[in-house]
């Protein structure tokens, strides 16, 4: 049959059942939009900024196992887009962008919101596309679902000009298959590898699973589970693999790194054998790679993307390999070998690890008379019962969230781990609660990052999304003025921030309900009356102890054992 | 310690591959010193070849980085096992009196070929490694160059090594 770009575009999204198209309408797009009009599966959302389209779909991908989608006119819709799209890269989500591009004949000519799109977003995307036929669309977009979601996942942009998506040609239906011989990501890990890695588990006397990102994005936090409780293995998770393995379980130490817990840390340090799964020994996570080299170690490293392994640190055992397709051909190896480890052998190491975790580097002191930013994060873990789905922004309140949140279950914590995205958090719990209408989404953000995105605020009262947003409002950039304590001789650089609006009367005025918080013993009761409030958006304004720093903290460059305790080691 | 590779690389012969594999060496830091790219006998392909220096940890990240890209299809450091490597250049000298008939023996002795004359000058085609083609112009005089162009390298590994899909 005979159709328009504009009617293909939308037919394939169909196809691939996309529920919600997360947008902004502009020129170049007005054909794709009109389309929109004339049909009820896909529902648009009309965001306020398109970043925020793009944080929204990021955010509905990260908490299910679909491929976010949004949609965006050429220019400015486009590089207001950017940071999102580097965000999504940078964490590697499956994330498909349509962009408009300006009529082909004027491509070159600098014509109104033009910009050279696949060149602006070459850096942080996958891959991209320039639509030149409105016969290559469904080819295209086909291609760009597939790039998105297999291998390593990734944001794929595909730029339609606006004569392509008004251009007829003959659609014969969306392709049910797709072959492309550039890309052929591995899926199997080397069998011969594998038994080597286990062999190497089952002889460790200090072992170590260190996982990432990849075991929630591969869906392979309950075989990784299962495994580390079979062997009976300590595991340490990055900013990133929250959730991939039971934040109470015993056998977790908690997250490593920067402001990784002082067992994780050292347990990463002086392990004899270390298991790293879906991960990428990035800066923040190891510290200085040469005085992380110090210690000798065995290391398995177990990741789809072989760029990824001996990238930053020497590995001893590669696998490269689909995360949940490597755990089953470990699960099943040692279930037909019966071979286990010893416990016993482990005691002395265990010891030491239950030494390390008796330092209770977490605690913080409590106080009657101002709130404390943890305070605030543990009792929304205590009345949410560690099982709402947590959107974070960036800085000291995403490290305490990361830290005093136990997430149990995978795709619950969403947060910009790489890119380091301020304004992240809002339109990301946006995508998260239409994906799961009815359950509890808390942002848990700053005065200074929620104010990167606050006009989402007016999309959720158009499409009553019930979100709890916890600002943790020290008046000061907080990890800025933390950095700036500890190693700029406390010269406080423009990290004050005056004239704050009153963020309740704010949210009121975006039609939502607005608390302030600033007695301690106000939290509990202002986080319970907020998730009561079913049907509502709350925005929680705690005024938290400006003072109050993120510890334990590996300085930059230093080494993961080097760690800042308390105030006290400064 | 920072070695010479010779990379060849096949990729998909469509507009903006080639900006994929330059913008990744100059996203991450790696070093180009010369880069050569024309269509294959299959139209669809291109083949490419790069001169790096680098460590071999970083030579291994740079060819897992350009397998990562969509676009290219095959990978592979020539480099690592016997290979032929040629160069073409184009020079244009001032060939007047007397340093015409110099110029002409220079070339003959380089086995390069003069394709363009004029009353007072030669352009001379010479073919060869990049050693051979830095010997000549070495080896004439400086201010008798007017002008030079060099394709950089391109190379193919010795006898069953075979770069095809």
């Amino acid at each position: 049959m005979v159709l328009t770009g504009a009617e293909i575009v939308i037919r394939c999204l169909q196809e691939e059942k996309v529920d919600y198209l997360f947008g902004y309408p502009g020129g170049s797009v007005l054909y794709i939009y009109d389309e929109l009009s004339k049909q009820d599966k896909i529902r648009h959302v009309l965001v306020r900024h398109e970043q925020a389209a793009v944080h929204a779909a990021d955010g509905y991908a990260r908490s299910t196992e679909k491929v976010g989608v949004a949609l965006v006119t050429s220019g400015p819709g486009v590089t207001n887009a950017v940071t999102g799209i580097a965000t999504a890269y940078m964490d590697s989500i499956p994330v498909v962008i349509i962009s408009g591009q300006v009529p082909s004949a004027v491509i070159g000519q600098d014509a109104f919101q033009e910009v050279d799109t696949v060149g602006i977003t070459r850096p942080c995307v996958k891959h991209n596309f320039l639509v030149k036929n409105a016969a290559d669309i469904a080819s295209t977009i086909k291609k760009a679902f597939y790039l998105a979601k297999t291998g390593r996942p990734g944001p794929v942009v595909v730029d339609i000009p606006k004569d392509v998506s008004a251009q007829k040609c003959e659609y014969d239906g969306y392709p049910k298959t797709i072959a492309m011989r550039s890309y052929n990501p591995t899926v199997k890990g080397h069998q011969g590898q594998i038994r080597k890695a286990l062999g190497l588990l089952l002889e460790a006397r200090r072992p170590m699973i260190y996982i990432g990102g990849g075991v929630v994005l591969a869906d392979a936090a309950e075989k990784l589970t299962k495994l580390a409780r079979l062997l009976g293995f300590p595991v340490t998770n990055t900013l990133m693999g929250l959730g991939g393995f039971p934040g109470t379980d015993r056998l977790n130490l908690g997250m490593l790194g920067m402001h990784g817990t002082f067992e994780a840390n050292m347990s990463m340090h002086y392990c004899d054998v270390l298991l790293a799964v879906g991960t990428r020994f990035d800066d923040r996570v190891i510290g200085s790679p040469e005085h992380f080299a110090q210690e000798p170690r065995k290391i398995i490293h177990i990741d789809i993307d072989p760029s990824s392994i001996s990238k930053r640190v020497r590995v001893d055992v590669p696998i490269v390999g689909n995360l949940a397709d490597v755990l089953d051909d470990m699960l099943k190896m040692l279930e037909s070998s019966g071979d286990r480890s010893d416990p016993a052998a482990l005691e002395p190491w265990w010891k030491q690890i239950e030494e390390w975790r008796g330092r209770q580097c977490l605690n913080y002191k409590f106080s009657e008379e101002v709130v404390k930013p943890q305070h605030v994060v543990e009792t929304l873990w205590k009345v949410t019962q560690g099982d709402a789905f947590v959107a974070s922004d960036v800085g000291q309140h995403q490290m305490w969230a990361a830290q005093y949140y136990k997430f149990d279950k995978p795709r619950r914590w969403v947060n910009s781990g790489g890119l380091g995205t301020m304004g992240f958090g809002l339109p990301a719990a946006m995508g998260i609660q239409l994906a799961h209408p009815g359950a509890p989404v808390a942002v848990i953000t700053g005065e200074g990052s929620i104010q990167m995105c606050i006009q989402e605020l007016s999309t959720c009262k158009q499409y009553r999304l019930p979100i709890k947003v916890l600002s943790l409002n020290n008046g000061y950039l907080g990890m800025v003025r933390q950095w700036q304590e500890f190693f700029h001789g406390n010269r406080y650089s423009e990290s004050y921030m005056s004239s704050l609006p009153n963020f309740a009367k704010l949210a009121e005025a975006y039609g939502h309900v607005g608390i302030h918080v600033d007695k301690p013993g106000d939290v509990e009761g202002a986080i319970r009356e907020a998730f009561a409030r079913k049907n509502e958006l709350v925005f929680l304004d705690f005024q938290v102890d400006p003072t109050e720093n993120v510890f334990p903290m590996v300085q930059g460059g230093k080494g993961l054992t080097e760690m800042i305790l308390s105030a006290e080691d400064l | 310690m920072d070695m010479r590779h010779v990379i060849s690389l096949l990729l998909e012969n469509e507009s903006g591959a080639l900006s994929r594999v330059s913008g990744l060496f100059s996203a991450r830091g790696y070093n180009i010193e010369s880069l050569t790219v024309a269509p294959t006998e299959d139209a669809s392909l291109s083949r490419m070849t790069i001169v790096t220096r680098g460590s071999d940890e970083t030579v291994e990240q740079i060819t897992k980085q350009l397998n990562k890209l969509v676009d290219v299809v095959k990978v592979v450091d020539i480099s690592e096992a016997a290979h032929i490597e040629r160069e073409l250049m184009m020079i244009k000298v001032r060939a007047t009196g007397k340093e015409r008939e110099e110029m002409k023996r220079m070339a003959d002795i380089f086995r390069g070929h003069i394709v363009d004359v004029s009353e007072s000058s030669y352009v001379i085609e010479l073919t060869g490694t990049q050693d051979k083609l830095d010997s000549f112009v070495a080896a004439i005089d400086a201010s008798l160059v007017l002008e030079t162009v060099r394709s950089g390298v391109c190379g193919l590994g010795r006898g069953d090594r075979v770069l095809k899909i």
